[in-house]
């Protein structure tokens, strides 16, 4: 090849085609695609402890998928009754598919562990409630206090076990609180239809 | 350290015996004087990258195994840490030295002296700068979310864009004055890169992706930044350093043709295959996974062409590290691709999806395929800049043999890790705790793999050191080097 006219035009040619094909036909017809009336948008603290679950990267461990029952075994695993479809996930930007489960899924563990007061545990330490967990743990979310420091209104995390720190009261900072109200909202059980963007096939 | 066995001859002698007369020979010494700045700042910053990324990757690796390390402070989770690790070795390291490689390359090439050299240099450095606003603002907690496109756009964002822009300019410019009427295979897969990394990277970021729209999109840029920057530049390096130490043409010319077009061709369709079960429409999954398996024809063609030009003459890997790092990163490249076409299919998918295979497939993708590339690019490159020879062949062999055991214990580890890990979570009579226990050795391994490879990287970073460094008063070679034909293998 002699001429940079073919290489460059032919080069960008074949990445727009590309680009139509997947990113910009999918737009178009993922754009039609309506919440299911069960499912509402984040609260403003859901939506703050969201921005914490991508801040801290959550995503590079735990998917937030259910795969369709003849395929894998998700569902068996109690990890959701039914395969997540497009239409459950119109409120989530940017999207946090995932593509990693050294963690288990969390799409609808609101559903599975519904208790917020797990959550502000398991999140300070993890290895507290899970004793094999290799989940990285979230102590600078919390606050260390002296007993005598500690104000009525703050939200004191009882750490239970050996593990716990001794000496001092864990409390929760607003972004720990907002991080577990996140995770306990995550819920996509309800029941979807094709015409709401329900199946596979007709997106 | 006893010199080649072509020191005793004269530049016109070597000229002669390579086809060339010596006016070409002073025109070649014109077009790397012209890039030398541009490739010594690049190098010098892929280095840091280096070894900046391998702290960062070391760090995330211990904590899949000892989760109770360092988690007193934000910046040190894993969730940050990984990131910036990506970020630092793909983004940092990777393409400081593959822009850097390309511009040493590009003048050679085409018989010209490069174009807008300080260009170059203003938008490598801002290039590697967005990488640093990257890294610190995905370690301070602000990062856009999805895979590959953690760093900010609006902060990061236009480092990268005016920073690749620059150095693409420069590249082109250098080809439209170009005395050479044929363009080599590594200018249509350089010149590719520069076209194709603006248009992923604008496509990604102009706006915010919501939905499974931004799973699509995200998976679309996160797959073709490997296939269209990092494997066409490295590739194209291949297709210039195996010809060029064995001084032996390309096997097929027709092939290289065949697997430039086609590797843009399927490539670009390959995205959604990390995606595959998940909750977007079938089709375009479907797509990626054809895709993928077409992905066999330009590998295969690609891979055909690098190894049938070594076939016959690995000897010569014994004497020359650039060779043994360039074909040994040719030989993973095919590795890797055909192991992406079978991952790809769903049977293999459903046991290897959301597991550690995927994070061994990437590093033999970004390390023993792209890394080695670089690794040997560096060899070639770096005398003919500083006008001297490495000054240690030991250096050289620690380096190699550090990081050759590093990625293969890495790659074997973390592989078998992964493949453990998915059949656990296939059977849903296996609790989810032993897909954790049964990769733990895997994930141990993986962290010794990357003491290996550290090791290897501060050997190479402090030979890099010695070299341009090295006093001017040590007599320096009228000569051209011709590193190639030192042994490296053992002492001399």
């Amino acid at each position: 090849m002699t001429r940079i006219s073919l290489i460059a035009l032919g080069a960008f040619a074949i990445m727009a085609s590309a680009i139509c094909l997947l990113v910009i036909l999918p737009d178009a017809m993922l754009s039609h695609v309506e919440a299911p009336s069960q499912l509402s948008d984040y609260t403003a603290v859901q939506a703050q402890g969201r921005a914490i679950y991508v801040r801290e990267g959550c995503v590079y461990c735990h998917s937030q998928q259910v795969r369709d029952p003849s395929f894998t075994t998700d569902v068996d695993r109690g990890w959701g009754t039914r395969a997540t479809v497009p239409a459950d996930y119109v409120y989530d930007t940017p999207h946090l598919l995932g593509t990693m489960r050294t963690g288990p899924d969390l799409i609808n563990v609101g559903q599975r562990l519904p208790d917020i007061d797990w959550h502000l545990i398991h999140l300070y330490d993890p290895r507290s409630l899970v004793e094999w967990s290799t989940m990285a743990a979230f102590p600078y979310l919390f606050e260390r206090k002296a007993p005598a420091d500690v104000r009525a209104e703050d939200r004191v995390v009882q750490i239970p076990g050996p593990r716990a720190p001794q000496g001092v009261v864990v409390v929760a900072r607003p972004e720990a609180i907002a991080l577990a109200e996140y995770l306990i909202s995550l819920n996509r059980q309800y029941p979807v239809n094709a015409t709401a963007g329900g199946s596979h096939d007709s997106p | 350290m006893s010199g080649s066995a072509l020191d005793d001859r004269d530049v016109k002698a070597v000229a002669l015996s390579r086809g060339l007369v010596p006016d070409d020979l002073q025109a070649r010494l014109r077009a790397d004087a012209s890039s030398r700045t541009v490739v010594l700042v690049l190098f010098t910053a892929g280095i840091i990258w280096l070894l900046i990324g391998s702290v960062f990757g070391e760090i995330a690796s211990l904590k899949l195994h000892w989760p109770d390390l360092l988690v007193e402070q934000g910046w040190l989770t894993f969730g940050r840490i990984r990131t910036a690790h990506l970020h630092a070795v793909n983004y940092g390291w990777a393409t400081a030295v593959l822009i850097g490689a390309s511009v040493w390359l590009m003048p050679r090439l085409v018989h010209a002296e490069l174009r807008g050299a300080r260009l170059a240099l203003i938008g490598g450095v801002l290039f590697t700068l967005g990488v640093a606003v990257g890294v610190v603002a995905v370690l301070m907690g602000y990062n856009d979310g999805m895979e590959w496109l953690e760093a900010p756009r609006f902060l990061a964002g236009p480092f990268f864009v005016v920073g690749g822009g620059l150095v693409g300019l420069s590249l082109f410019r250098t080809v439209a004055a170009r005395k050479a009427d044929h363009l080599y295979i590594s200018v249509w897969y350089i010149l590719g890169a520069f076209i194709w990394f603006p248009m992923l990277y604008l496509t990604a970021k102009w706006r915010e992706w919501s939905g499974v729209e931004g799973a699509a999109v995200n998976w679309f840029f996160a797959h073709n930044v490997l296939g269209f920057w990092l494997t066409a530049m490295s590739v194209g390096l291949a297709y210039y350093f195996i010809p060029k130490v064995l001084g032996r043409p390309v096997y097929s010319y027709q092939l290289s043709v065949l697997g430039f077009w086609s590797l843009a061709m399927f490539y670009s369709l390959n995205g959604m295959h990390h995606l595959v079960g998940g909750p977007l429409p079938t089709w375009m999954i479907t797509t990626s996974i054809v895709a993928s398996v077409f992905m066999f024809i330009p590998v295969v063609a690609t891979g055909i062409n690098l190894h049938m030009t070594v076939i016959g003459r690995f000897n010569a890997l014994r004497y020359s590290p650039t060779l043994r790092f360039v074909v040994l990163g040719a030989l993973a490249y095919t590795a890797v691709s055909l192991q992406g076409s079978f991952t790809a299919l769903r049977e293999v998918n459903r046991i290897t999806h959301f597991t550690h295979w995927t994070v061994a497939h990437s590093h033999v993708g970004g390390y023993a395929f792209v890394t080695f590339v670089c690794f040997g690019a560096m060899y070639y490159i770096v005398p003919r800049v500083v006008g001297h020879e490495w000054p240690s062949a030991r250096l050289i062999r620690w380096h190699f043999n550090s990081v050759l055991a590093g990625i293969t214990i890495y790659v074997v580890g973390l592989t078998a890790a992964g493949v453990a890990q998915g059949l656990a979570l296939l059977d849903p009579a296996i609790p989810f705790q032993v897909s954790v226990e049964r990769s733990m050795l895997g994930l141990y391994a993986r962290s010794v793999g990357g003491l290996l490879l550290s090791a290897g990287h501060l050997v190479f970073a402090w030979h890099f050191w010695l070299m341009v460094r090295m006093p001017s008063s040590v007599p320096r070679r009228t000569r051209p080097p011709f590193h190639e034909a030192q042994p490296v293998l053992y002492s001399s």
